[in-house]
């Protein structure tokens, strides 16, 4: 019996990501796309045509993370002028900012436009609440990874809490079900203030594929101020992890 | 009675003037007897606007012969005559009949569970709406409702749970759900983008991203007419089998950290990371969204990307048997998960379970071996791993075998495999053959995956439904913790892990 547990031990070894400002993810990850103008941009009118979400704007030419989902088909119907890079650090305090244009060498993130009292109150203790509307179970997961034995964003104090009551803010994934959003209103009244509200996912973001939908709901992302807009479909860990650790003063992009 | 009758390898779709069209006496008279026999289940059953009429479609299998068997009634849309109920006689049809009744008001007499399904945005009454839900009740003294959810303790999907309880132990568990509803089935329909409705089929469960794309794309593919190449067929299998490595082992960690056991669940989560990591590696994503398109591949398996995955399933495997054994020999840990939460073969069969917690029951519902299609069909037969017993510790144990079996299997199909030089590209523009029916059926981990596409005269997809396993599982899980502290109704939870977006739609 205690054999056994050796052994896993042993195994298991070492596992947490020693620093987690020092990640490059594989060359194959989808994160924030380059987009190059060319003379003939009739690729990019293609790709514009084919994406699933209409993230694509042709003129001005621009793509849109708010609402992308990363299939990388454009990139794939337009090689000269869309390429997805391994970058993960692309969320940020504004919808507009999520815009990428030909000139975006990086996601900017801007610390004077965070509210104040976040980096005072909560850069050393920040405790979310997690509100699936609607979110597909891979953005969960990986909001679960958030703190697992890997990437263990416990260490700075941040963690995900079972009631609102005992929470800073909350993390919203899914476009927002119809049938979730009394729910999500009702849970965003019981946080106390000041509170923070961190839309994960492009869905989140935009609706994504349902933006459309008769089923959706979004009326929450008009009536609230948004801290934090996190792309990604699903969001990945270290994108959310990167973001936070911006937000709550604690990294500078 | 006369049915169509196809099976899971058959490259092309149905006509759909070749479904017989019966009646509905004839269908029920039919199904009345056959569902006794445990050979056939139904994989799909709904109805649709037909011009002037609703056309009720059926897609029932014979797990023995391997036959899929196709028939349809139709029904005027304002007739008000009661179809008498055949969840009256088989509780497995209850999905299919609540489904039907609060889409197009059709009434089922005797129905004896007469409740919305799923509160889709299109559903006939608007009076009902979730948070309206008719639970159950019963009275009594020393009885006292627990309500959880729609928003859990946890990060996880919502749902509204609401114990009937009698001091610590469960009288009776209802699922209310709905409140993930997206509309993703009029999605499908109103777009005729193919990118967009194959990105619909991956984010039906999230969890289950590949599964779900494989039945799309083999929907897609029978309205085509494309024949998948050997090593796309061989590519699709080391994907869908790497997702149930992935999600089983998920689960085991889930379980280990609602017992305690700490040790189990950071073994689990850094072998889950590798493994999702390993899928990642292969198309950039960990969930494998990007993976599996109709008609081709964007990512090609490569002899690099073959060694890499060849590697990393040998070690999650050797690693993943270390936790599986140190599981079956800690007592504390057989305490809590032996005779728990235990659904008898005989329930299973009669609500109609699915996928890995049926076999957990010992009742052998997998559509690798009852219908095979790919290479399930040529060169790896698959035999089911099934247990006996029924309860939180079986449906462990098929995931610490499956997990092996998938390890397994990867290896047979990649061992001395040599990608295509040139493989096929996804195709999302050619037409689809019009009036037809098509399906794509998989097994993915949780269990059986039905997708329907029927097409109108102009060749566009005029009705898509998805039949996820959680759909007739969330019953079991119900049943599970009759009988049973409430305190172990988190691990009851975790050993089915069902999906809420899958079931909601
Ligand atoms: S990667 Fe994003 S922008 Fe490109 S086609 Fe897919 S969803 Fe559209």
């Amino acid at each position: 019996m205690i054999y056994s547990k050796i052994k896993v031990l042993h195994s298991h070894g070492w596992q947490y990501i020693p620093d987690l400002n020092d990640v490059t993810l594989t060359e194959e990850f989808r994160g924030r796309p380059e987009l190059t103008v060319t003379d003939d941009m009739s690729d990019v009118e293609a790709a514009a045509k084919l994406c699933p979400t209409g993230a694509i704007s042709t003129a001005p030419f621009s793509l849109d993370l708010g609402r992308c989902l990363f299939c990388g088909e454009c990139a794939l119907r337009a090689p000269r002028n869309i390429r997805f890079t391994n970058d993960y650090k692309i969320g940020t305090t504004s919808r507009e900012a999520l815009v990428v244009t030909p000139e975006t060498k990086q996601i900017d993130f801007h610390p004077e436009l965070v509210r104040k009292e976040i980096p005072k109150l909560f850069s050393r203790s920040l405790k979310l609440r997690q509100v699936s509307a609607a979110g597909d179970a891979s953005i969960e997961m990986e909001l679960n990874a958030t703190g697992n034995v890997n990437f263990d964003f416990g260490r700075y104090g941040i963690e995900f809490t079972a009631s609102p009551r005992h929470s800073d803010g909350v993390v919203i994934t899914g476009p927002i079900s119809k049938n979730m959003s009394e729910p999500l209103d009702i849970c965003y009244a019981a946080i106390p203030e000041p509170k923070i509200t961190i839309i994960c996912g492009s869905e989140a973001c935009s609706g994504g594929l349902f933006s459309e939908s008769k089923a959706i709901d979004r009326h929450f992302i008009e009536q609230h101020h948004v801290d934090l807009w996190l792309p990604g479909a699903p969001t990945h860990p270290m994108t959310f992890i990167d973001a936070v650790m911006n937000l709550i003063g604690k990294k500078q992009r | 009675m006369n049915y169509y009758i196809t099976n899971n390898t058959a490259t092309q779709a149905v006509a759909i003037k070749d479904i017989p069209e019966v009646d509905y006496a004839a269908l029920y008279d039919d199904l009345k007897e056959r569902l006794k026999q445990e050979q056939y289940h139904v994989a799909h059953y709904f109805a649709t606007p037909d011009e002037n009429r609703l056309m009720f479609y059926i897609v029932l299998l014979d797990d023995k012969e391997h036959q899929i068997m196709l028939a349809r009634f139709a029904m005027e849309y304002y007739d008000d005559i009661a179809l008498p109920s055949l969840t009256a006689l088989h509780p497995a049809m209850h999905p299919y009949e609540r489904e039907i009744a609060e889409l197009y008001n059709v009434k089922f007499g005797s129905m004896p569970w007469d409740k919305p399904l799923r509160f889709s945005e299109n559903r006939r009454n608007r009076n009902s709406t979730i948070d309206n839900y008719p639970f159950y009740t019963i009275e009594g003294e020393s009885l006292h409702e627990v309500n959880v959810g729609p928003i859990h303790a946890g990060i996880i999907e919502p749902g509204a749970f609401r114990f009937i309880c009698d001091g610590e132990k469960v009288l009776h568990l209802e699922i209310a759900l709905g409140y993930q509803h997206r509309g993703v089935e009029t999605e499908f329909t109103s777009t005729d983008n193919r990118l967009r409705q194959t990105l619909l089929a991956e984010s039906i469960a999230g969890d289950s991203a590949i599964a779900h794309t494989s039945a799309f794309a083999a929907t897609i593919e029978r309205l085509t007419d494309t024949a998948v190449s050997d090593s796309l067929a061989t590519e699709r299998i080391v994907a869908l089998e790497l997702e149930r490595m992935a999600m089983h082992i998920a689960d085991t960690g889930a379980l280990s950290m609602d017992v305690g056991y700490q040790l189990g669940q950071v073994a689990c989560e850094a072998l889950r990371t590798m493994t999702i990591n390993t899928t990642q590696a292969w198309c950039g994503n960990r969930f494998g969204k990007g993976l599996i398109r109709p008609c081709g591949t964007n990512k090609p398996l490569t002899k690099e990307k073959i060694d890499m995955i060849l590697a990393n399933v040998e070690q999650i495997g050797r690693r993943y048997a270390e936790v599986s054994d140190d599981i079956k020999s800690s007592p504390t840990l057989l305490s809590r998960f032996e005779h728990c939460g235990i659904v008898p073969r005989s329930e299973m069969l009669r609500i109609g379970g699915v996928g890995m917690a049926a076999r957990a029951s010992g009742l052998v519902r997998d559509i690798r071996s009852s219908h095979p299609w790919g290479k399930y069909a040529t060169e790896t037969k698959h035999e089911s791993i099934s247990q006996h017993d029924g309860d939180v510790m079986s449906r462990l144990m098929m995931r610490c075998d499956e997990v092996q079996q998938s390890v397994a299997r990867i290896k047979s199909l990649l061992e001395g495999y040599t990608p295509e030089t040139s493989s096929a590209r996804p195709d999302y523009e050619c037409a689809l053959k019009s009036e037809h029916l098509s399906f794509g059926l998989i097994e993915g981990w949780r269990g059986e995956i039905c997708h329907v596409a029927l097409t109108n005269s102009e060749g566009k997809i005029s009705t898509y439904k998805v039949k996820e396993p959680s759909l007739h599982n969330w019953l079991a899980l119900a049943l599970a913790v009759r009988g049973e502290g409430i305190s172990d109704f988190p691990i009851c939870n975790k050993s089915f892990n069902l999906s809420y977006c899958g079931h909601d739609l």
